[in-house]
């Protein structure tokens, strides 16, 4: 699927017409082990390319999760919070928010599938 | 029947002895609620019966209240097994990494008790306590000399506390600077989880600067961070930066950063949680710290731990003297006070009704008496010396992923042991089968599957040895491939392995009647 990109810290976006759907990678979903809360952000919310949206905790660690586009969110999947095992590459449930992108640009120097699946390939 | 839930993968493979009801074994007990022992027709005490009246309670009859209803020695032992519940240091070996858990030493304990200093009241006029805050006092220059900040302020009630009276040292400055546009704190990915919560409880958005490749702050990545929305970095209002880092490791570029910083107009918060690899050795102001806490309750052997208390005093350098909180401790001729309210006008202001955990000041205090300037050296040497053992000793038993030496503490992943399913969290619960208090895991987040192991100073030689021993033997029966095991640890203890995810998507918080 040529409109998936991804992001070295593992997020997936799916691009339809100027909304970004984000969501996790499995490789994510699999380092971070068994999920027990997902924190989610407003729909509404203006954010910027890097900045945090949504925490995502774990047995193991509470991590973050970034947005790699400017935009507003138009969007959340308030449905992951009680089906946290949707949280994954599912391009259909695993999404947490879709963004409005504001700059078409920043969807630039992101990674295709198969650059991504190499960056995983170099990790540990 | 316990609220904590089973693994359910276990049950099947017990034995029906080993699935016995209760979780008493070998004399650890599984203690129930009173409200679960207690029975309403089993009275705790015997009441003579009554002579010339139906009620004790004459008009104002109670009915069934429901109190549980347990005899003397019952409470008795209620109470006393609840009290072997709780593993100290004073019980057993405890390497939690970044938290310096060391003997406390008796000699604390008899200065604190010491009537002078027990007895007191905050409120008391100053005149009648003028030795304990000549403790204070002296307290205050000691984390200056051993330091090189000049300025304390023992206020702060623990670490996260001193935390907040830094970062709120560095906003105030820049208030009074009118710095307004400095509203971004950098902190690496390596830190406390508390850095960045700090800074945003102030106010400030953190960014953080990436220490992936070598485990450090290098300086390339430290300007990509200072510089990314500025090219002066002028948005740039400080970094919190823990040295020696959360993988046991020395900010060797410590200085060139601070510089750049500085020359940013940037303040430095260092967190001072590691400073038992430093005391006596090096003093943080001489590489440019601006504000750091201490945590009496580590480096200087305070009580740690399931409410110490804490004790985060900070030490501040002459460019944040006048920002940090009061009160501080004043010596004017040979008398001592409490400096007043307001009298530092630029001061950002109380922390707390009193003057902190003064019982610490006392203990922190005699530590530091007793050991001496020499001592308080050897203190560090010692700490980096054991743990730089245990590092030499697993290193090809367990993944470092850090080329050593380290400082007081060792970093592993369960890398090689994940190739035999065994992950980190296999490897602490069969540390507590073993008897010992597993190391820091998961963090620090820079690694997968992090092992963070503080030793510190005060274990001798063979608790490290075995400690060793067993991590050995946990990574041989990981090679073994025989792994089943290493899974279904803790046995020996009244429940065994606990569904982790399970008590944290259903938390059961309070007991229910029949539940």
């Amino acid at each position: 699927m040529s409109n998936v990109k991804y992001t070295d810290d593992h997020e997936w976006i799916k691009i339809e017409d100027d909304t970004a759907w984000i969501g996790i990678t499995t490789y994510a979903r699999h380092a971070l082990g068994d999920l027990v809360f997902l924190e989610l952000p407003e729909v509404g919310r203006q954010l910027n390319k890097g900045e945090d949206f949504a925490v995502v905790e774990s047995v193991k660690a509470a991590s973050e999760i970034y947005t790699p586009v400017t935009g507003e969110i138009v969007a959340v999947n308030d449905n992951l919070a009680d089906n946290l095992d949707d949280l994954k590459e599912d391009l259909d449930k695993g999404w947490i928010v879709k963004v409005k992108v504001s700059n078409p640009e920043d969807l630039e120097g992101l990674m295709d599938k198969s650059s991504y699946d190499a960056f995983v390939e170099g990790l540990d | 029947m316990s609220n904590l839930a089973y693994n359910d993968n276990m049950d099947h493979m017990m034995s029906d002895a080993e699935n016995f009801e209760d979780g008493n074994r070998g004399l650890h007990y599984e203690e129930n609620l009173l409200w679960e022992k207690g029975h309403s027709d089993t009275p705790g005490v015997d009441l003579p019966s009554l002579k010339g009246t139906k009620s004790r309670t004459g008009q104002s009859e109670r009915k069934n209240v429901g109190l549980p209803q347990v005899s003397e020695p019952q409470v008795m032992r209620h109470f006393v097994r609840l009290s072997t519940k709780n593993y100290s240091i004073d019980s057993g070996f405890f390497p939690l990494g970044s938290c310096t858990m060391k003997h406390n030493p008796r000699l604390n304990e008899k200065m604190a008790r010491l009537k002078g200093f027990a007895s007191i009241h905050p409120m008391q006029p100053t005149q009648t306590v003028q030795g304990a805050l000549k403790v204070m006092y002296d307290l205050q220059n000691w984390l200056a000399e051993l330091t090189g900040l000049p300025a304390v302020c023992l206020t702060p009630a623990a670490g996260a506390h001193g935390e907040l009276a830094g970062i709120m040292t560095i906003r105030k400055a820049h208030e009074v600077q009118g710095n307004t546009h400095k509203d971004v704190i950098l902190v690496p990915d390596s830190a406390h989880g508390t850095n960045p919560a700090t800074a945003v409880m102030c106010g400030f958005k953190t960014r953080t600067i990436s220490t992936k490749e070598t485990g450090r702050v290098s300086v390339e990545a430290f300007k990509e961070a200072l510089y990314k929305q500025d090219p002066e970095g002028k948005d740039v209002a400080g970094m919190m930066v823990t040295n020696p880092n959360t993988c046991g490791l020395f900010e060797r570029d410590i200085q060139e950063i601070t510089d750049l910083l500085h020359d940013a107009g940037g303040y430095f918060y260092c967190d001072g949680a590691n400073f038992n690899a430093l005391v006596g050795k090096i003093r943080p102001g001489d590489f440019g710290v601006d504000v750091m806490h201490i945590n009496l309750h580590k480096t200087f052997s305070t009580p740690h731990g399931g409410g110490g208390p804490g004790s985060g005093p900070i030490c501040v350098a002459p460019s944040l003297q006048d920002y940090m909180p009061s009160p501080v401790v004043l010596k004017e001729g040979t008398a001592y006070r409490l400096e007043e309210e307001g009298e530092r006008e630029t001061s950002c202001g109380r922390l707390r009704g009193f003057q902190g955990q003064f019982g610490m000041h006392v203990r922190a205090l005699s530590y530091m008496m007793s050991h001496g300037a020499d001592g308080l050296k050897q203190v560090s040497e010692d700490a980096v010396l054991n743990a730089n053992y245990i590092l030499s000793q697993l290193k090809d038993d367990y993944h470092a992923p850090f080329e050593g030496p380290c400082m007081h503490e060792c970093l592993f992943t369960d890398k090689y042991q994940k190739e035999y399913d065994v992950t980190t969290l296999d490897i602490a619960k069969t540390l507590i089968e073993y008897g010992m208090h597993p190391m820091t895991v998961y963090f620090p987040l820079v690694v997968s599957g992090a092992m963070l192991v503080e030793p510190t100073e005060t274990e001798s030689k063979d608790a490290l040895d075995r400690f060793i021993s067993v991590m050995k033997m946990i990574a041989k029966k990981a090679r073994s491939g025989d792994v089943t095991e290493l899974h279904n640890y803790p046995k020996s203890t009244p429940r065994h392995r606990l569904d982790e995810v399970k008590a944290a998507r259903e938390p059961k918080l309070r007991w229910k009647k029949g539940a």
